[in-house]
């Protein structure tokens, strides 16, 4: 872990500050890095900013100041194909899941292979192995209406890992699971993160945060704070 | 506590995880899957209404160009007849032969390069010709009745007109040459003037589908923001996205366009029917000699079909760059 801080930053914010129209500051002044191959838990009250940031990482929201940095190159310099590159080098996993209603649970998770413009059989095989380790495969014909919300939970996640994604950003992703399906979620992040991918999870859930020793970002007031685990 | 997963499993965590970062994948259970779904839900887009416009707005394109297309073959065949030919009225004067001015006229038309028949009309025929004017059982013997004499032309060859003026002037002010280059120029432009008013009712009822198509476009993107915005997130570019809204909009122009072209070639057809079957009336007879048949041909359906695919591919084009504009907006 301590390799993959000397490392080149994977994406850095510098004095980033984040207000939405007229209103007061929601991110003040953020100065952090994040590592390829690290894992970073991202905690903090309810309303600290968590999603916000979340969405400045996922480059769904331009930052109101500051300068931020993915793979070396300033996010606001970017053109539309190196954002479009960046955001296919990052799964997300939403806290409200965004699952397409009229897409059935294959073609969710099929989603980013599709809109890579690759054939349905070059990635089949994938999808369904994937949903069937999900505990979904039984259920990748049915639209996400009738899914429960842990089944849509664990169809989001694997929307987000069927890319192979380089970085993977997670809000609170064991919100809506019972305690085994997220200690076995989980697993599935610590093994991704061994295998090489940068991971951030959002979360409230200390229990999550005490069984695995990873770096806290934890939001307050706006600030950021961050607590590097023990060696 | 901290520094590795409690209960961790991870045998059963790596699979996935492997798959996930490049593991060969296992077999698939394929043949199970249904065809992949539009990624625009039909439901959001106005499609019936729209439908419904593109076919009305066709079906009116159709029937503007199929009336162009009547106009600008009736004025080939027009000036085609009327160009070959060339007309001298030979008029009665007091102290003059009429019979011996037309025997001079027309030997001097004989004489005449490029002219390759000459048709003297005699009293009676003249007298005929008057007939759908004045009616029959007329004493006309005593009307100054102008003679005429018709020239054809040889295929390809244009008759040295200035000669011929020449040698009638020579007759005195008796015979006249009508070479029709003025009433085909007068009919020309009018015709020329109809074809252009029926491309411009083409092209602004092609102008206001257009418009109707990126209302609906510009509607679909704002109900499926959610759908525009997951797509950007997962990887899509925005030509990804446009290309989506645009494979919908095409089908729906393709709808539309096939039912507005096809109401119109039933239109046309039915006409072409009555047409045909009232030919032998006097009406008919003088409706088609000015107007020419109202018989649509193979080149007008190509002509519709043509239209109907122009409505479709300019929807999925509208609606494409609709969405392209929309999305850049959005950025």
């Amino acid at each position: 872990m301590n390799d993959a801080r000397d490392a080149a930053p994977m994406i850095r914010f510098a004095h980033v500050g984040m207000r939405y129209g007229i209103g007061p500051e929601i991110l003040r002044d953020l100065t952090f890095a994040i590592a390829p191959c690290s894992f970073q838990f991202l905690t903090g009250p309810s309303g600290a900013g968590k999603s916000t940031l979340l969405k400045l990482i996922m480059l769904s929201l331009r930052p109101t100041r500051g300068v931020i940095e993915m793979y070396g190159s300033n996010v606001a310099r970017m053109s539309e194909t190196e954002l479009t590159m960046v955001r296919r080098k990052t799964g997300v996993v939403f806290q409200e899941f965004r699952l397409l209603d009229h897409l059935t649970t294959f073609e969710n998770v099929a989603l980013p292979m599709r809109v890579q413009g690759r054939s349905e059989a070059s990635y089949r095989p994938e999808v369904v192995e994937l949903l069937q380790w999900v505990g979904l495969g039984d259920r990748m014909h049915v639209l996400p209406p009738v899914l429960s919300g842990g089944e849509k939970q664990r169809a989001a996640i694997a929307r987000a890992l069927i890319a192979k994604p380089e970085f993977l950003i997670a809000d609170e992703p064991t919100g809506n699971v019972d305690p085994t399906l997220a200690r076995r979620l989980l697993r599935l992040f610590v093994e991704l993160h061994r295998l090489g991918t940068a991971i951030i999870i959002a979360t409230h859930d200390y229990s999550l945060m005490e069984q695995f020793e990873a770096r806290r970002m934890v939001l307050g007031g706006g600030r950021l704070n961050i607590e590097e685990p023990r060696p | 506590m901290r520094g590795g997963v409690r209960e961790a499993a991870p045998s059963e965590a790596s699979g996935a995880a492997g798959q996930a970062r490049g593991a060969a994948p296992a077999p698939a259970t394929a043949g199970l899957l249904r065809r992949q779904g539009s990624l625009v839900p039909q439901r959001s887009i106005a499609g019936r209404s729209l439908v419904m416009v593109i076919a009305i707005m066709t079906f009116l394109a159709c029937l503007a160009a199929g009336a162009a297309y009547l106009v600008a073959r009736a004025v080939n065949d027009w000036t085609s007849s009327i160009a070959s030919e060339m007309t001298i009225e030979v008029r009665p004067m007091p102290g003059r032969d009429i019979e011996a001015d037309v025997a001079a006229a027309a030997e001097a038309a004989r004489k005449t390069s490029g002219v390759s028949e000459v048709k003297v009309y005699t009293r009676g025929e003249s007298e005929a010709l008057l007939q759908p004017w004045i009616g029959t059982g007329l004493d006309v013997t005593d009307l100054p009745i102008p003679r005429m004499i018709t020239l054809a032309q040889e295929p390809h060859a244009r008759p040295d007109t200035a000669d011929l003026s020449r040698r009638l002037a020579a007759l005195g002010p008796a015979a006249s040459l009508d070479d029709h280059r003025a009433f085909i120029s007068r009919l020309s432009t009018m015709a020329n003037a109809l074809i252009v008013v029926a491309v411009g009712i083409v092209v602004l009822v092609l102008a206001a589908s257009a418009l109707a198509v990126g209302f609906a476009t510009r509607s679909a993107v704002a109900l499926n923001h959610e759908v525009v915005e997951v797509l950007h997130l997962v990887g899509a570019d925005d030509n990804f996205v446009a290309r989506e809204f645009q494979r919908r909009f095409f089908a729906l122009g393709i709808e539309g366009g096939a039912l507005g072209a096809a109401a119109a070639a039933i239109c046309y057809f039915i006409a072409g029917i009555l047409s045909t079957k009232f030919a032998s009336s006097a009406a008919a007879d003088q409706m088609e000699a000015v107007f020419g048949s109202f018989r649509f041909g193979a080149l007008g359906y190509v002509l519709i079909a043509a239209v109907a695919v122009t409505v479709a591919y300019s929807t999925s084009l509208v609606s494409r760059l609709t969405v392209k504009r929309r999305l850049r907006s959005m950025a």
